[in-house]
Formats: structure tokens, C-alpha cells, sequence
């Protein structure tokens, strides 16, 4: 509906806060578990302790052509670097990437190795950053919930120009 | 043995080719599937390029590197204590037990020993990894067949070892406890009596999951006779831990080839399961958690006091030598060559861990097997992406 609307940024206020309160509570997440964090992520996601589909967050789409949001967790290698990017581009607009772990935020432990690419963000935009060598399962749920506050006051023509958010880092 | 082994394969296969051909329309052309580098099968970033005819797998190929990280390269440029923080990583699920043979390594180096106390607190800590490990792929296994709740157990009871393994070392996942010459604190007030809930607990969670997969229909027909191992070619390919336990082959370092920690002084039991087959790996692997519940209720009882550090310079430089030590990890013998000419750091590290070996056997074991079949004896093989390509 309106897809038109949304590009020119003329989609009327109400129905712009209608589809982004639903947006941020279906969100479809591709978890992309590359190394220690895709454990973590494993537990935060496929739990019944952190259980996220209570933040109307369901982990269990398809493939990346049905998903809204993609968690880079782990280490990412310059041999897999392209793989990534390549799912990332299947996905549908609008598209959200949480890096999960030191690993994917900059290459953590492995900043001097000839082999690893020294953070997601220098092949796709990141949009959420969680710190941390595996980060808690706790700090992936608040990097979701900031996620979700963010996407509810978004203005859809001006996605792209947000700063990432740093969980943690504010108290 | 391997050769006419090989051989009786690949008659068997040319005799259900031709078969197939009797029919001509029923011929089937050859396909390359690729499964991989992203499939929760595989449990992380391995690949594995199949051919098949029809539904049957012709040749295998895993391909590795996706994870890979230059360990090895790495751990010439760090100092002991901030490789062994490195180390943690290379298994992850089981990341204390991967310090463990490392520092034990450079002890050896230094000639050092560990006070009883902490020996025995290491073992205890060994284990729990080895629980939280193994856990992990008892739930796995039956979220591959299709059973999803499994999986939720498995992430249930696994949270109680995790807190237990935070609350002695302050780290959920990857502990960094060891040290050389000791660990880095001792155990916390009332530790040891939750340590023994939890076993407890643990010990409900492997009889819920024997309740829920084993003789289960589905489970069976799965698991039986598929994926078989025979101990000649298992041992020949340099399989360890419970794949070569479910071979029927005795060996387990821990109780073989203990350095350094307190497995002799208890009473435990070696599992092994004659048949080889993907259900004979799963039923070694549930029996290990519980024998490892054992152990840690043993060692419980009976901690010695006194120190956890022995005295070790603060700055520690590791004498000019060589030193190999292996252990007995979750998922098989994992051992490491530490080169050190008498500097801060090694001079050259050898990383073998088990995951690698027990990768390498997949091109002859998958061939011959329906597609279906790969996503089972690839969970029973059980393998960590960070282990075999470090």
C-alpha cells in the first residue's frame, strides 16, 4: 500500500506511525551465527529463559528474501565476507543489521589477523552495534528493543540517515 | 583395509547405478548441491559440495576456511596470558577445556606445578564445560531430525551450568580462569553445594531426553545403522573422543594419558557403543554427560584445601624447549605443540584439536548416503567450525 508514498516522503503522519508501530513488533530476524556469539545469540533467541518473541520478534524466517532484520553474530573472514553481503543484498527493504560480538563490531581478539574482516561495517550499514566477547544474551535483547524504538519514531524517506546505536553506551 | 574397504563402497554404488538404469526414464541426471556455508546443520560456517545422483550422494567435498583465523600465526605475537584468552575461542562451547592443555604446556615449559587444590578445581571446571558442551548437542541432534523440543531443554538446563561456571570465574562463556601455575581465584561461598543441585539437575535433563528421543520410531530409523564407522577406518583417519568411543575403540586420554588433572584418584567408566552408527555416537555422548555428573559430585567431595597458585614470576617468560600436551576435550583429543626460545611469547604454537579429523572423514563416509542422511551424520559427528579451522 502506498509503497510510492513512502519513497517521496509523502505518506500522511497517521498511517506513517500505524505501519512503523507494526513494523517494529513483527519483525523477522535471519540470525546469521558465524562463531562464539551465534551460541549466545542461540540462547537469547531459542531459549525459554530470554525467549525473544515476547518483543514480537520471530527467529524463524525462511530465508533471507522474507526478513527485516539480519544479526551478524561472530567472527567474520574475509572468505565469508562476500557471502554476507550477497544475503544481505536478497534481503527486502527496509532492511536492519545488529553486529553481535566484539568480532563483527571490529574485529575484537583478531584485530591483527590476516584473515579476518575487521568489522561488519565496512561491507553493509550496521544498525545497531552490541559490544562485548560474547555479549550477554540480555545486551542482544536490548540492542532489539532500542532497535524497535528507533523504527517507531522513524521517518521512512530518511531511514538512511541515523547514526548506528551503540548498546551501553549512553547508561 | 581402507583401499578394500573403498572398493567394496564403490561396487556397491556402480550396483545401485545400474539397477537404476534398468529403467531409462528413470535415469537421473547428476546435480551438484551445496549446503552451505550458512546451514544450522552444520553448525557454523562449514560447506559441503555433494554430487548426487538422484538422491544419493556420489562424492562429498567439506570444504573449511570460513572460520578461519591464523590461531597459530596469532599466538606468536601475544603473550602467554593473552593467548590463552585467545584460546578460549577456538572451541567455543567448551572454552575452558581448551585452556587447559595450553597452560599445562607451558607449565611443563616452566617447570611448574599446580597445587592440588587447584588441579582439582580445574577438573571440576573441565567437566562443567564438558556438560554445557555436550548438552548443547543432545538437543541439537533431535532439532536436526525435526523434534524441536529437545533444543528447549537443552537451552534450559544448559543456563544452570553456565551459571555456575559465572559465578567461579566471572565468565559466562569464555571463563579465561587458568592460569599458568594455577587459577585465578578460588571457588566462591555455598559453590559447591549449588554445583551438586545442578548435577542433579543435569542428570533429569539426560533422562527427559532419553525419554523424548530414544525409541522414538522416527529417531530410530534415523539414526540406526546410518553413518557407520568402522574402528579400523576411524582409527585410520585419526578420529577421537566419543566418535571413535562409538566405534567400539577403548581410548580416552582422560583416563590413558592423564597429565595434570585429577582423573586417576576417581572412579568412573570409559563408554563405548560396538555399532558405530549415528545413534551409537548419541548414546556414547548422553552417557558421558552423566558420567561426568559423577565425576564432578566425586570431586566435590573430596577438595583439598590449601593454595590455588603455586609460585610463578609475575612476569612470566617461558624457559627455551618444547612441550606437547594433549587432553581429553569434548569433542575429542586436543592438544597443542608449544615452541618457546625463552621470550614473552611462543615462538611457534601447533594447534591440534579434534574437530579437524573428525571433519576429514566426511567425503568417505558420505558417499553412498541419501541426502537426508547428511544432516544426520553431520549433527552426530558433532564438529565446531572455530575447532576445525581455528
Amino acid at each position: 500500500m502506498g509503497l510510492g508514498l513512502v519513497e517521496s516522503g509523502k505518506m500522511p503522519k497517521p498511517l506513517t506511525k500505524l505501519l512503523n508501530l507494526s513494523r517494529s513488533y513483527s519483525m523477522w530476524v535471519y540470525q546469521w551465527g558465524l562463531a562464539c556469539c551465534a551460541i549466545e545469540m542461540g540462547a537469547a533467541f531459542a531459549s525459554p529463559r530470554y525467549d525473544v518473541m515476547r518483543l514480537g520478534v520471530i527467529p524463524l524466517p525462511a530465508g533471507p528474501r522474507q526478513t527485516d532484520l539480519v544479526v551478524i553474530s561472530g567472527t567474520v573472514t574475509d572468505k565469508m565476507a562476500p557471502s554476507i553481503l550477497r544475503l544481505y543484498e536478497q534481503m527486502p527493504d527496509p532492511k536492519y543489521v545488529i553486529s553481535m560480538g566484539s568480532c563483527a563490531n571490529c574485529g575484537g581478539p583478531y584485530w591483527d589477523s590476516y584473515s579476518v574482516t575487521k568489522g561488519v561495517d565496512q561491507i553493509l550499514p550496521v544498525d545497531v552495534y552490541v559490544p562485548g566477547c560474547p555479549p550477554r544474551p540480555e545486551a542482544l535483547l536490548e540492542g532489539v528493543v532500542l532497535l524497535q524504538q528507533r523504527i517507531k519514531t522513524e521517518d521512512m524517506a530518511e531511514r538512511w540517515t541515523g547514526e548506528a546505536i551503540v548498546v551501553g553506551s549512553d547508561g | 583395509m581402507t583401499a578394500v574397504t573403498d572398493r567394496r563402497q564403490l561396487q556397491q554404488i556402480a550396483a545401485r547405478a545400474a539397477d537404476a538404469r534398468v529403467n531409462v526414464e528413470l535415469e537421473t541426471e547428476g546435480m551438484t548441491l551445496n549446503i552451505g556455508p550458512q546451514h544450522p546443520a552444520t553448525h557454523g560456517t562449514l560447506r559441503i559440495v555433494a554430487r548426487l545422483d538422484g538422491e544419493q550422494v556420489i562424492a562429498a567435498e567439506p570444504v573449511a576456511g570460513y572460520m578461519h583465523r591464523g590461531y597459530e600465526k596469532l599466538s606468536e605475537v601475544r603473550t602467554y596470558a593473552q593467548a590463552t584468552a585467545l584460546m578460549n575461542r577456538i572451541d567455543w562451547l567448551g572454552s575452558f577445556a581448551n585452556e587447559v592443555p595450553f597452560i599445562l604446556a607451558a607449565e611443563r615449559l616452566m617447570d611448574v606445578e599446580a597445587p592440588p587444590r587447584a588441579t582439582h578445581i580445574r577438573t571440576i571446571l573441565f567437566e562443567m564445560s564438558r556438560i554445557a558442551h555436550l548438552i548443547l548437542f543432545l538437543g541439537d541432534m533431535g532439532v536436526q531430525l525435526g523434534a524441536v523440543t529437545p533444543v528447549f531443554f537443552a537451552f534450559r538446563d544448559r543456563e544452570f551450568v553456565l551459571n555456575q561456571i559465572e559465578a567461579a570465574t566471572g565468565g559466562r562463556f569464555h571463563p579465561y580462569f587458568d592460569r599458568i601455575g594455577g587459577l585465578k581465584d578460588d571457588l566462591p561461598k555455598g559453590w559447591i553445594a549449588d554445583t551438586k543441585a545442578v548435577m542433579e539437575k543435569v542428570r533429569t535433563f539426560c533422562d527427559e531426553i532419553e525419554d523424548v528421543l530414544m525409541g522414538a520410531e522416527i529417531f530410530e530409523t534415523r539414526t540406526r545403522g546410518i553413518g557407520v564407522i568402522p574402528p579400523d577406518v576411524a582409527q585410520q583417519y585419526g578420529l577421537s573422543g566419543a566418535n571413535l568411543r562409538a566405534s567400539g575403540v577403548d581410548w580416552d586420554l582422560r583416563r590413558d594419558n592423564c597429565v595434570g588433572l585429577a582423573y586417576p584418584e576417581l572412579d568412573w567408566k570409559v563408554w563405548t557403543h560396538p555399532d558405530g552408527d549415528s545413534f551409537a555416537r548419541f548414546w556414547v555422548r548422553l552417557q558421558e554427560v552423566r558420567e561426568s555428573t559423577k565425576i564432578i559430585d566425586q570431586l566435590c567431595d573430596g577438595l583439598p584445601s590449601g593454595p590455588i597458585m603455586a609460585k610463578v614470576p609475575r612476569i612470566i617468560k617461558v624457559p627455551a624447549g618444547e612441550a606437547w600436551v594433549s587432553t581429553e576435550n569434548p569433542l575429542g583429543e586436543m592438544g597443542y605443540y608449544v615452541v618457546s626460545q625463552g621470550d614473552l611469547t611462543p615462538f611457534r604454537v601447533k594447534i591440534r584439536s579434534a574437530s579437524f579429523n573428525n571433519v576429514s572423514i566426511t567425503p568417505w563416509l558420505l558417499r553412498g548416503v541419501y541426502v537426508p542422511d547428511i544432516i544426520t551424520i553431520l549433527a552426530s559427528l558433532y564438529f565446531i567450525l572455530g575447532d576445525i579451522d581455528r
